[in-house]
Protein backbone atom coordinates (compact mmCIF):
# COMPACT_ATOMS: atom_id res chain seq x y z
CA UNK A 1 0.00 0.00 0.00
CA UNK A 2 1.02 3.50 -0.90
CA UNK A 3 0.85 6.52 1.28
CA UNK A 4 2.05 9.78 0.73
CA UNK A 5 3.15 11.61 3.95
CA UNK A 6 2.20 15.50 3.60
CA UNK A 7 4.62 18.00 5.97
CA UNK A 8 2.98 21.22 6.45
CA UNK A 9 4.40 24.04 8.04
CA UNK A 10 2.57 26.92 9.66
CA UNK A 11 2.62 29.80 7.66
CA UNK A 12 3.37 32.06 10.10
CA UNK A 13 7.06 33.00 10.37
CA UNK A 14 7.61 30.74 6.80
CA UNK A 15 10.53 30.92 5.14
CA UNK A 16 14.06 30.09 5.83
CA UNK A 17 14.05 29.08 9.52
CA UNK A 18 16.18 31.68 11.40
CA UNK A 19 17.63 29.02 13.85
CA UNK A 20 20.90 28.85 15.60
CA UNK A 21 23.55 27.04 13.29
CA UNK A 22 24.04 23.85 14.88
CA UNK A 23 20.42 23.94 14.79
CA UNK A 24 20.14 24.34 11.31
CA UNK A 25 23.14 21.78 10.41
CA UNK A 26 20.83 19.07 12.99
CA UNK A 27 17.94 19.62 11.44
CA UNK A 28 18.97 18.91 7.81
CA UNK A 29 21.15 15.90 8.86
CA UNK A 30 18.45 14.71 10.40
CA UNK A 31 16.07 14.97 6.91
CA UNK A 32 19.17 13.52 5.31
CA UNK A 33 19.29 10.55 7.47
CA UNK A 34 15.71 9.72 7.21
CA UNK A 35 15.88 9.54 3.58
CA UNK A 36 18.76 7.56 3.32
CA UNK A 37 16.91 4.89 5.84
CA UNK A 38 13.67 5.10 4.23
CA UNK A 39 15.32 4.42 0.99
CA UNK A 40 17.33 1.33 2.27
CA UNK A 41 14.32 -0.39 3.75
CA UNK A 42 13.14 -0.43 0.50
CA UNK A 43 9.94 1.60 0.92
CA UNK A 44 10.82 4.40 -0.78
CA UNK A 45 8.66 5.71 -3.89
CA UNK A 46 9.31 9.21 -4.05
CA UNK A 47 10.16 12.55 -1.70
CA UNK A 48 10.38 15.96 -2.98
CA UNK A 49 10.58 19.13 -1.04
CA UNK A 50 8.56 22.43 -2.34
CA UNK A 51 10.13 25.96 -2.65
CA UNK A 52 8.75 28.17 0.00
CA UNK A 53 5.37 30.13 -0.93
CA UNK A 54 6.77 33.40 -1.87
CA UNK A 55 7.42 31.09 -5.05
CA UNK A 56 4.42 29.86 -5.47
CA UNK A 57 2.01 31.29 -8.35
CA UNK A 58 -1.90 30.43 -8.14
CA UNK A 59 -2.75 29.74 -11.53
CA UNK A 60 -6.67 29.55 -13.27
CA UNK A 61 -7.75 29.39 -16.54
CA UNK A 62 -8.98 32.61 -18.42
CA UNK A 63 -12.46 31.87 -20.70
CA UNK A 64 -9.89 31.35 -23.67
CA UNK A 65 -8.16 27.97 -21.36
CA UNK A 66 -5.17 31.11 -20.81
CA UNK A 67 -3.38 30.50 -17.86
CA UNK A 68 -3.90 33.93 -15.56
CA UNK A 69 -1.37 33.85 -12.64
CA UNK A 70 -2.40 35.32 -9.42
CA UNK A 71 1.24 36.21 -7.45
CA UNK A 72 -0.28 36.71 -4.40
CA UNK A 73 -0.71 33.45 -2.53
CA UNK A 74 -4.10 33.32 -0.49
CA UNK A 75 -3.59 33.51 3.31
CA UNK A 76 -3.55 29.90 4.80
CA UNK A 77 -2.20 28.70 7.82
CA UNK A 78 -0.68 26.31 6.75
CA UNK A 79 1.47 25.57 3.79
CA UNK A 80 2.73 21.94 2.17
CA UNK A 81 6.71 22.16 2.26
CA UNK A 82 7.21 18.81 0.91
CA UNK A 83 6.10 15.10 0.68
CA UNK A 84 7.17 11.47 0.74
CA UNK A 85 5.63 8.95 -0.73
CA UNK A 86 6.15 5.43 0.68
CA UNK A 87 5.59 1.67 -0.17
CA UNK A 88 4.62 -0.19 3.18
CA UNK A 89 3.08 -3.31 4.39
CA UNK A 90 0.18 -1.68 6.99
CA UNK A 91 -1.24 1.68 7.87
CA UNK A 92 0.60 1.82 10.95
CA UNK A 93 3.78 1.26 9.58
CA UNK A 94 3.48 4.64 7.56
CA UNK A 95 1.71 6.29 10.85
CA UNK A 96 5.31 5.22 12.25
CA UNK A 97 7.33 6.47 9.65
CA UNK A 98 5.35 9.77 9.81
CA UNK A 99 6.05 10.27 13.32
CA UNK A 100 9.58 10.07 12.79
CA UNK A 101 9.27 13.04 10.47
CA UNK A 102 7.04 14.76 13.00
CA UNK A 103 9.98 14.59 15.77
CA UNK A 104 12.32 16.09 13.67
CA UNK A 105 15.11 18.33 15.21
CA UNK A 106 14.20 22.41 15.93
CA UNK A 107 15.58 24.90 17.95
CA UNK A 108 17.60 23.78 20.73
CA UNK A 109 17.16 20.37 19.04
CA UNK A 110 13.91 19.86 20.62
CA UNK A 111 11.49 17.82 18.50
CA UNK A 112 9.55 20.11 16.13
CA UNK A 113 6.39 17.28 16.43
CA UNK A 114 5.21 18.88 13.46
CA UNK A 115 1.54 17.68 11.94
CA UNK A 116 2.06 15.16 8.88
CA UNK A 117 -1.12 14.81 7.33
CA UNK A 118 -0.95 10.71 5.95
CA UNK A 119 -3.02 9.64 3.23
CA UNK A 120 -3.44 6.46 1.46
CA UNK A 121 -2.46 7.05 -2.56
CA UNK A 122 -5.24 5.29 -5.00
CA UNK A 123 -4.50 1.79 -6.59
CA UNK A 124 -5.91 0.27 -10.01
CA UNK A 125 -9.12 -2.01 -9.44
CA UNK A 126 -9.83 -3.95 -6.66
CA UNK A 127 -9.67 -7.89 -7.38
CA UNK A 128 -13.10 -8.89 -7.63
CA UNK A 129 -16.45 -6.99 -8.36
CA UNK A 130 -19.42 -9.05 -7.85
CA UNK B 1 18.63 -0.71 -21.11
CA UNK B 2 19.19 -3.83 -23.14
CA UNK B 3 16.70 -4.51 -25.98
CA UNK B 4 13.96 -6.95 -24.60
CA UNK B 5 14.80 -10.19 -25.95
CA UNK B 6 11.90 -12.05 -28.06
CA UNK B 7 9.08 -13.94 -25.65
CA UNK B 8 10.37 -17.60 -26.58
CA UNK B 9 14.14 -16.72 -25.25
CA UNK B 10 12.29 -14.46 -22.06
CA UNK B 11 10.20 -17.54 -21.18
CA UNK B 12 13.31 -20.24 -21.49
CA UNK B 13 15.10 -18.08 -19.12
CA UNK B 14 12.53 -17.52 -16.72
CA UNK B 15 12.02 -21.29 -16.95
CA UNK B 16 16.00 -21.89 -16.39
CA UNK B 17 16.56 -19.44 -13.25
CA UNK B 18 15.63 -21.67 -10.69
CA UNK B 19 17.16 -24.52 -11.71
CA UNK B 20 20.62 -21.99 -12.41
CA UNK B 21 19.64 -20.94 -8.99
CA UNK B 22 19.98 -24.01 -7.08
CA UNK B 23 22.77 -25.21 -9.18
CA UNK B 24 24.56 -22.31 -7.87
CA UNK B 25 23.88 -22.34 -4.34
CA UNK B 26 24.49 -26.16 -4.18
CA UNK B 27 28.38 -25.53 -5.73
CA UNK B 28 28.60 -22.25 -3.43
CA UNK B 29 26.49 -22.69 -0.49
CA UNK B 30 25.80 -18.94 -0.16
CA UNK B 31 21.88 -18.27 -1.42
CA UNK B 32 22.24 -14.11 -1.22
CA UNK B 33 25.70 -13.97 -3.34
CA UNK B 34 24.36 -17.07 -5.77
CA UNK B 35 21.10 -14.89 -6.24
CA UNK B 36 22.88 -11.56 -6.98
CA UNK B 37 25.52 -13.85 -9.31
CA UNK B 38 22.31 -15.90 -11.35
CA UNK B 39 20.46 -12.36 -11.85
CA UNK B 40 23.73 -10.56 -13.39
CA UNK B 41 24.10 -14.41 -15.77
CA UNK B 42 20.35 -13.54 -17.11
CA UNK B 43 20.82 -10.20 -17.38
CA UNK B 44 24.24 -11.08 -19.55
CA UNK B 45 21.95 -13.59 -21.54
CA UNK B 46 19.27 -11.13 -22.33
CA UNK B 47 21.53 -9.02 -23.15
CA UNK B 48 24.03 -11.36 -25.30
CA UNK B 49 21.62 -14.24 -26.83
CA UNK B 50 19.83 -11.71 -29.07
CA UNK B 51 22.94 -10.89 -30.99
CA UNK B 52 25.28 -14.23 -30.64
CA UNK B 53 22.12 -16.91 -30.46
CA UNK B 54 20.83 -18.96 -27.71
CA UNK B 55 23.98 -21.23 -27.02
CA UNK B 56 23.03 -25.34 -26.98
CA UNK B 57 22.94 -25.75 -23.55
CA UNK B 58 21.46 -22.31 -21.92
CA UNK B 59 21.20 -24.00 -18.65
CA UNK B 60 25.27 -24.99 -18.58
CA UNK B 61 25.98 -21.39 -20.13
CA UNK B 62 24.02 -19.96 -17.54
CA UNK B 63 25.45 -22.17 -14.41
CA UNK B 64 29.02 -21.13 -15.86
CA UNK B 65 28.11 -17.24 -16.24
CA UNK B 66 27.33 -17.22 -12.69
CA UNK B 67 29.86 -19.36 -11.00
CA UNK B 68 32.43 -17.36 -12.88
CA UNK B 69 30.89 -14.21 -11.07
CA UNK B 70 30.81 -15.92 -7.59
CA UNK B 71 34.65 -17.19 -8.56
CA UNK B 72 35.28 -13.64 -9.07
CA UNK B 73 33.64 -12.27 -6.24
CA UNK B 74 35.32 -14.75 -3.98
CA UNK B 75 38.93 -13.86 -5.83
CA UNK B 76 38.39 -10.29 -5.08
CA UNK B 77 37.06 -10.80 -1.51
CA UNK B 78 40.15 -13.34 -0.50
CA UNK B 79 42.21 -10.10 -2.19
CA UNK B 80 40.95 -7.39 -0.05
CA UNK B 81 41.04 -9.51 3.14
CA UNK B 82 44.77 -9.79 1.72
CA UNK B 83 45.69 -6.39 1.34
CA UNK B 84 43.94 -5.53 4.55
CA UNK B 85 46.32 -8.21 6.50
CA UNK B 86 49.46 -7.46 4.41
CA UNK B 87 49.80 -10.89 3.24
CA UNK B 88 49.36 -11.98 -0.33
CA UNK B 89 48.96 -15.40 -0.41
CA UNK B 90 47.91 -16.72 -4.36
CA UNK B 91 48.10 -20.32 -2.91
CA UNK B 92 44.94 -19.33 -0.42
CA UNK B 93 42.60 -18.17 -3.78
CA UNK B 94 40.85 -21.61 -3.23
CA UNK B 95 38.14 -21.53 -5.27
CA UNK B 96 35.47 -24.20 -6.60
CA UNK B 97 36.20 -25.49 -10.37
CA UNK B 98 33.79 -24.06 -12.66
CA UNK B 99 33.21 -27.23 -14.83
CA UNK B 100 29.50 -29.04 -14.69
CA UNK B 101 28.24 -30.33 -11.97
CA UNK B 102 27.61 -34.20 -11.62
CA UNK B 103 24.52 -33.27 -9.60
CA UNK B 104 23.05 -30.32 -11.90
CA UNK B 105 19.96 -32.26 -13.27
CA UNK B 106 19.07 -31.45 -9.77
CA UNK B 107 15.33 -29.39 -9.71
CA UNK B 108 15.54 -26.75 -6.79
CA UNK B 109 12.70 -25.10 -7.70
CA UNK B 110 10.60 -26.15 -4.73
CA UNK B 111 13.39 -26.37 -2.09
CA UNK B 112 13.21 -22.28 -3.72
CA UNK B 113 9.59 -21.54 -3.05
CA UNK B 114 9.55 -22.45 0.24
CA UNK B 115 13.34 -20.57 1.27
CA UNK B 116 10.98 -17.05 -0.73
CA UNK B 117 7.75 -17.55 0.70
CA UNK B 118 9.36 -18.15 4.42
CA UNK B 119 6.89 -17.05 6.62
CA UNK B 120 9.36 -15.22 8.27
CA UNK B 121 9.16 -12.68 5.86
CA UNK B 122 6.96 -10.13 5.46
CA UNK B 123 4.47 -10.54 2.46
CA UNK B 124 5.81 -7.56 0.34
CA UNK B 125 9.44 -8.94 0.54
CA UNK B 126 8.38 -12.43 -0.38
CA UNK B 127 6.68 -11.61 -3.39
CA UNK B 128 10.02 -9.55 -4.75
CA UNK B 129 12.30 -12.23 -3.97
CA UNK B 130 10.30 -14.95 -5.11
CA UNK B 131 9.68 -13.04 -8.81
CA UNK B 132 13.33 -12.51 -8.66
CA UNK B 133 15.30 -15.76 -7.35
CA UNK B 134 11.82 -18.32 -8.54
CA UNK B 135 10.51 -16.30 -11.62
CA UNK B 136 13.87 -15.34 -13.01
CA UNK B 137 12.09 -11.81 -13.39
CA UNK B 138 15.08 -8.41 -13.28
CA UNK B 139 15.06 -6.29 -10.25
CA UNK B 140 13.88 -3.34 -13.44
CA UNK B 141 10.81 -5.33 -14.18
CA UNK B 142 9.61 -6.61 -10.77
CA UNK B 143 10.10 -2.51 -9.45
CA UNK B 144 8.46 -1.17 -12.88
CA UNK B 145 5.35 -4.07 -11.92
CA UNK B 146 5.15 -2.42 -8.86
CA UNK B 147 5.55 1.10 -9.73
CA UNK B 148 8.17 1.84 -7.21
CA UNK B 149 11.91 2.77 -8.10
CA UNK B 150 14.25 -0.09 -9.22
CA UNK B 151 16.59 0.97 -5.99
CA UNK B 152 13.88 0.73 -3.71
CA UNK B 153 13.07 -2.85 -5.43
CA UNK B 154 16.75 -3.78 -5.14
CA UNK B 155 16.94 -2.79 -1.53
CA UNK B 156 13.90 -4.66 -0.49
CA UNK B 157 14.93 -7.83 -2.57
CA UNK B 158 18.71 -7.32 -0.83
CA UNK B 159 16.62 -7.02 2.42
CA UNK B 160 14.62 -10.33 2.36
CA UNK B 161 17.61 -12.14 1.43
CA UNK B 162 19.19 -10.76 4.72
CA UNK B 163 15.95 -12.39 6.48
CA UNK B 164 16.35 -15.73 5.29
CA UNK B 165 20.32 -15.40 5.90
CA UNK B 166 19.21 -14.24 9.88
CA UNK B 167 16.83 -16.89 10.00
CA UNK B 168 18.70 -19.55 9.49
CA UNK B 169 16.72 -21.34 6.76
CA UNK B 170 18.62 -24.37 5.53
CA UNK B 171 19.27 -24.92 1.74
CA UNK B 172 17.28 -28.39 1.84
CA UNK B 173 13.30 -29.18 1.72
CA UNK B 174 11.41 -28.62 4.62
CA UNK B 175 10.47 -31.82 6.55
CA UNK B 176 6.98 -33.64 5.24
CA UNK B 177 5.34 -32.51 8.31
CA UNK B 178 6.53 -29.06 8.23
CA UNK B 179 5.90 -29.00 4.36
CA UNK B 180 1.94 -28.71 4.60
CA UNK B 181 2.53 -25.49 6.72
CA UNK B 182 4.79 -23.86 4.67
CA UNK B 183 3.07 -24.47 1.16
CA UNK B 184 0.23 -22.15 2.64
CA UNK B 185 2.75 -19.53 2.47
CA UNK B 186 3.93 -20.55 -0.82
CA UNK B 187 0.09 -20.30 -1.90
CA UNK B 188 -0.57 -17.55 -0.27
CA UNK B 189 2.61 -15.40 -1.67
CA UNK B 190 1.66 -16.92 -5.42
CA UNK B 191 -2.64 -15.72 -4.94
CA UNK B 192 -1.13 -12.17 -3.89
CA UNK B 193 1.10 -11.58 -6.58
CA UNK B 194 -1.99 -12.75 -8.61
CA UNK B 195 -4.09 -10.28 -7.14
CA UNK B 196 -1.49 -7.58 -7.73
CA UNK B 197 -1.51 -7.80 -11.01
CA UNK B 198 -5.06 -6.53 -11.24
CA UNK B 199 -4.51 -3.99 -8.44
CA UNK B 200 -1.60 -2.46 -9.76
CA UNK B 201 -2.90 -2.71 -13.95
CA UNK B 202 -4.97 -0.37 -14.87
CA UNK B 203 -5.60 -0.88 -18.65
CA UNK B 204 -3.46 -2.79 -21.65
CA UNK B 205 0.50 -2.13 -21.14
CA UNK B 206 2.72 -4.24 -23.37
CA UNK B 207 5.13 -2.89 -21.55
CA UNK B 208 4.00 -4.08 -18.03
CA UNK B 209 5.02 -7.02 -16.65
CA UNK B 210 1.91 -9.46 -16.39
CA UNK B 211 1.81 -9.95 -12.67
CA UNK B 212 -1.13 -12.61 -13.30
CA UNK B 213 0.53 -13.96 -15.93
CA UNK B 214 3.56 -14.30 -13.77
CA UNK B 215 1.73 -16.04 -10.93
CA UNK B 216 -0.17 -18.35 -13.19
CA UNK B 217 2.84 -19.73 -14.82
CA UNK B 218 4.75 -20.22 -11.09
CA UNK B 219 1.60 -21.91 -9.65
CA UNK B 220 1.93 -24.16 -13.09
CA UNK B 221 5.28 -25.16 -12.21
CA UNK B 222 4.88 -25.90 -8.24
CA UNK B 223 1.65 -28.05 -10.00
CA UNK B 224 4.03 -29.93 -12.45
CA UNK B 225 6.34 -30.52 -9.35
CA UNK B 226 3.35 -31.45 -6.44
CA UNK B 227 0.48 -32.97 -9.16
CA UNK B 228 -0.85 -34.55 -5.86
CA UNK B 229 -1.52 -31.46 -4.17
CA UNK B 230 -5.67 -30.53 -4.51
CA UNK B 231 -5.17 -26.80 -2.81
CA UNK B 232 -2.21 -26.30 -5.57
CA UNK B 233 -4.02 -26.93 -8.48
CA UNK B 234 -7.40 -25.66 -6.61
CA UNK B 235 -5.27 -22.22 -6.59
CA UNK B 236 -4.16 -22.65 -9.96
CA UNK B 237 -8.14 -23.66 -11.45
CA UNK B 238 -9.06 -20.21 -9.01
CA UNK B 239 -6.27 -17.96 -10.99
CA UNK B 240 -7.14 -19.35 -14.53
CA UNK B 241 -11.01 -18.91 -13.90
CA UNK B 242 -10.98 -15.59 -12.66
CA UNK B 243 -8.53 -14.59 -15.26
CA UNK B 244 -10.63 -16.21 -18.22
CA UNK B 245 -12.89 -13.08 -17.21
CA UNK B 246 -10.04 -10.68 -17.55
CA UNK B 247 -11.03 -8.29 -20.55
CA UNK B 248 -14.44 -8.51 -19.56
CA UNK B 249 -13.81 -6.64 -16.36
CA UNK B 250 -13.13 -3.31 -17.74
CA UNK B 251 -14.47 -0.83 -20.48
CA UNK B 252 -12.91 2.05 -21.88
CA UNK B 253 -10.70 3.98 -20.24
CA UNK B 254 -10.89 1.54 -17.25
CA UNK B 255 -14.17 1.65 -16.26
CA UNK B 256 -15.09 -1.32 -13.94
CA UNK B 257 -17.80 -3.70 -14.95
CA UNK B 258 -19.47 -6.08 -12.77
CA UNK B 259 -20.14 -9.80 -12.99
CA UNK B 260 -23.88 -9.45 -14.43
CA UNK B 261 -22.50 -6.28 -16.83
CA UNK B 262 -19.90 -8.24 -18.25
CA UNK B 263 -20.09 -9.39 -22.29
CA UNK B 264 -19.56 -12.59 -21.60
CA UNK B 265 -18.36 -14.00 -25.51
CA UNK B 266 -15.44 -12.30 -24.35
CA UNK B 267 -14.50 -14.53 -21.13
CA UNK B 268 -11.55 -16.69 -22.54
CA UNK B 269 -13.35 -20.65 -22.95
CA UNK B 270 -9.57 -22.40 -23.16
CA UNK B 271 -8.84 -20.86 -19.48
CA UNK B 272 -12.28 -21.53 -18.20
CA UNK B 273 -12.03 -25.72 -19.44
CA UNK B 274 -8.45 -25.85 -18.38
CA UNK B 275 -9.58 -24.33 -14.95
CA UNK B 276 -12.66 -26.84 -14.79
CA UNK B 277 -10.66 -30.05 -16.13
CA UNK B 278 -7.92 -29.06 -12.90
CA UNK B 279 -10.93 -28.15 -10.46
CA UNK B 280 -12.66 -31.58 -11.01
CA UNK B 281 -9.42 -33.78 -10.71
CA UNK B 282 -8.40 -31.80 -7.47
CA UNK B 283 -11.75 -32.50 -5.97
CA UNK B 284 -12.27 -36.32 -6.14
CA UNK B 285 -8.92 -36.20 -4.53
CA UNK B 286 -10.94 -35.81 -1.10
CA UNK B 287 -9.40 -32.84 0.76
CA UNK B 288 -11.53 -29.47 0.16
CA UNK B 289 -9.02 -26.37 0.71
CA UNK B 290 -10.24 -22.71 0.39
CA UNK B 291 -8.47 -22.09 -3.10
CA UNK B 292 -11.03 -25.09 -4.53
CA UNK B 293 -13.86 -23.69 -3.13
CA UNK B 294 -13.30 -20.38 -4.53
CA UNK B 295 -12.14 -21.93 -7.29
CA UNK B 296 -15.45 -23.79 -7.16
CA UNK B 297 -17.44 -20.55 -7.26
CA UNK B 298 -15.89 -18.92 -10.41
CA UNK B 299 -16.13 -21.97 -11.88
CA UNK B 300 -20.10 -21.76 -11.28
CA UNK B 301 -20.14 -18.15 -12.46
CA UNK B 302 -18.42 -19.21 -15.34
CA UNK B 303 -20.62 -21.62 -16.13
CA UNK B 304 -23.53 -19.32 -16.65
CA UNK B 305 -24.05 -18.05 -20.44
CA UNK B 306 -25.92 -15.10 -19.25
CA UNK B 307 -26.10 -13.66 -15.63
CA UNK B 308 -29.94 -15.00 -15.50
CA UNK B 309 -28.73 -18.54 -15.38
CA UNK B 310 -25.83 -18.12 -12.65
CA UNK B 311 -26.64 -21.08 -10.17
CA UNK B 312 -26.95 -18.77 -7.71
CA UNK B 313 -28.32 -21.84 -4.83
CA UNK B 314 -24.83 -23.58 -5.34
CA UNK B 315 -22.71 -20.52 -5.01
CA UNK B 316 -24.39 -20.48 -1.54
CA UNK B 317 -23.50 -23.71 -0.59
CA UNK B 318 -20.61 -22.89 -1.58
CA UNK B 319 -20.07 -20.29 0.27
CA UNK B 320 -21.64 -21.84 3.72
CA UNK B 321 -18.28 -24.26 3.35
CA UNK B 322 -16.08 -21.78 2.76
CA UNK B 323 -17.16 -19.47 5.88
CA UNK B 324 -16.81 -22.67 7.83
CA UNK B 325 -12.82 -22.90 6.67
CA UNK B 326 -11.96 -19.47 6.49
CA UNK B 327 -12.37 -16.17 8.84
CA UNK B 328 -11.79 -13.59 6.23
CA UNK B 329 -15.03 -11.18 6.42
CA UNK B 330 -14.82 -10.51 2.50
CA UNK B 331 -16.73 -14.42 2.08
CA UNK B 332 -19.29 -13.24 4.73
CA UNK B 333 -19.94 -10.23 2.52
CA UNK B 334 -19.52 -12.57 -0.12
CA UNK B 335 -21.77 -15.10 1.61
CA UNK B 336 -24.85 -12.21 2.62
CA UNK B 337 -24.45 -11.24 -1.43
CA UNK B 338 -25.03 -15.29 -2.48
CA UNK B 339 -27.93 -15.47 -0.06
CA UNK B 340 -30.01 -12.04 -1.13
CA UNK B 341 -29.86 -13.76 -4.69
CA UNK B 342 -31.14 -17.52 -3.21
CA UNK B 343 -33.47 -15.62 -0.93
CA UNK B 344 -34.00 -12.03 -1.86
CA UNK B 345 -32.42 -8.95 -0.69
CA UNK B 346 -34.11 -8.77 2.97
CA UNK B 347 -32.14 -12.14 3.56
CA UNK B 348 -28.84 -10.20 2.94
CA UNK B 349 -29.37 -7.40 4.52
CA UNK B 350 -30.18 -9.49 7.90
CA UNK B 351 -26.98 -10.90 7.32
CA UNK B 352 -25.01 -8.07 7.03
CA UNK B 353 -26.93 -6.25 10.54
CA UNK B 354 -24.82 -9.10 12.10
CA UNK B 355 -21.41 -7.29 10.80
CA UNK B 356 -22.08 -4.14 11.96
CA UNK B 357 -20.27 -4.68 15.12
CA UNK B 358 -17.01 -6.02 13.21
CA UNK B 359 -14.69 -3.03 14.55
CA UNK B 360 -12.96 -3.80 11.18
CA UNK B 361 -15.59 -3.82 8.72
CA UNK B 362 -17.59 -1.08 9.65
CA UNK B 363 -14.35 0.81 8.55
CA UNK B 364 -14.29 -0.68 5.66
CA UNK B 365 -15.72 0.44 2.17
CA UNK B 366 -17.07 -2.96 0.86
CA UNK B 367 -19.37 -3.49 3.77
CA UNK B 368 -21.07 -0.13 2.45
CA UNK B 369 -21.23 -1.49 -1.25
CA UNK B 370 -22.34 -4.71 -0.59
CA UNK B 371 -24.97 -2.72 1.44
CA UNK B 372 -25.95 -0.04 -1.06
CA UNK B 373 -26.00 -2.97 -3.77
CA UNK B 374 -28.85 -5.02 -1.44
CA UNK B 375 -30.46 -2.33 -0.83
CA UNK B 376 -30.88 -1.17 -4.54
CA UNK B 377 -31.86 -4.30 -4.99
CA UNK B 378 -34.69 -3.94 -2.09
CA UNK B 379 -36.04 -0.99 -3.90
CA UNK B 380 -34.68 1.58 -1.47
CA UNK B 381 -33.26 3.51 -4.00
CA UNK B 382 -31.91 6.70 -1.06
CA UNK B 383 -30.45 4.69 1.81
CA UNK B 384 -28.59 2.36 -1.54
CA UNK B 385 -27.50 6.26 -2.73
CA UNK B 386 -26.40 7.03 0.71
CA UNK B 387 -24.27 3.47 0.92
CA UNK B 388 -22.95 3.85 -2.40
CA UNK B 389 -21.39 7.33 -1.12
CA UNK B 390 -20.08 6.03 1.84
CA UNK B 391 -18.24 3.43 0.46
CA UNK B 392 -17.14 6.13 -2.01
CA UNK B 393 -15.37 7.49 0.66
CA UNK B 394 -13.78 4.71 2.14
CA UNK B 395 -12.50 2.81 -0.87
CA UNK B 396 -8.46 3.58 -1.53
CA UNK B 397 -9.03 2.08 -5.48
CA UNK B 398 -9.77 4.63 -8.01
CA UNK B 399 -11.78 2.60 -10.41
CA UNK B 400 -14.13 1.15 -7.54
CA UNK B 401 -14.39 4.56 -6.92
CA UNK B 402 -15.49 6.45 -9.87
CA UNK B 403 -17.70 3.13 -10.19
CA UNK B 404 -20.01 3.48 -6.96
CA UNK B 405 -19.79 7.62 -7.40
CA UNK B 406 -21.47 6.28 -10.43
CA UNK B 407 -23.87 3.99 -9.58
CA UNK B 408 -24.94 6.76 -6.62
CA UNK B 409 -25.53 9.04 -9.53
CA UNK B 410 -27.87 7.07 -11.65
CA UNK B 411 -29.94 6.27 -8.65
CA UNK B 412 -29.87 9.61 -8.28
CA UNK B 413 -31.32 10.53 -11.03
CA UNK B 414 -33.43 7.86 -11.42
CA UNK B 415 -35.08 9.56 -8.36
CA UNK B 416 -35.35 13.37 -9.22
CA UNK B 417 -36.86 11.44 -13.00
CA UNK B 418 -39.98 9.84 -10.80
CA UNK B 419 -39.62 13.05 -8.88
CA UNK B 420 -40.33 15.30 -11.52
CA UNK B 421 -42.92 12.58 -13.23
CA UNK B 422 -44.93 13.24 -10.24
CA UNK B 423 -44.78 16.63 -10.68
CA UNK B 424 -46.10 16.59 -14.22
CA UNK B 425 -49.34 14.84 -13.37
Amino acid sequence: MKYMLMMNTMRAGHGVPEWPHKDLQAHIAFMMSFLKELRESGELVAAEGLSFPDQAKLVRADKNGEPITDGVFPESKEFLAGYWIVDVDTPERAYRIAAKASAAPGPGGAPLNMPIEVRPVMSGPPPEML
Amino acid sequence: MPESPDPSTEHLLRELAPQVLGAVIRRFHDFASAEDAVQEALIAAITQWPQQGVPDNPRGWLIQVASRRMTDQLRSDIARRARETAVMLQSELVVPPVDLDPDMNHDDTLILFFMCCHPALTSSSAIALTLRAVGGLTTGEIAHAFMVPEATMAQRISRAKQGIKASGVPFSLPSQREQVQRLRSVLHVLYLIFNEGYTSSSGPDLQRLELSQEAIRLTRSIHKLLPESSEVAGLLALMLLTDARRLARTGAGGVLIPLDKQDRTLWDQAEISEGIALLTAALSKGSIGIYQLQAAIAAVHDDAARPEDTDWPQILALYELLKSASDNPMVVLNHAIAAAMVHGPSKGLELLTALDSDPWLTEHHRLDAVRAHLLEMAGDHPAAITHYRRAASRTTSLPERNYLTTQAARLSETLSDHTNHSSDQ
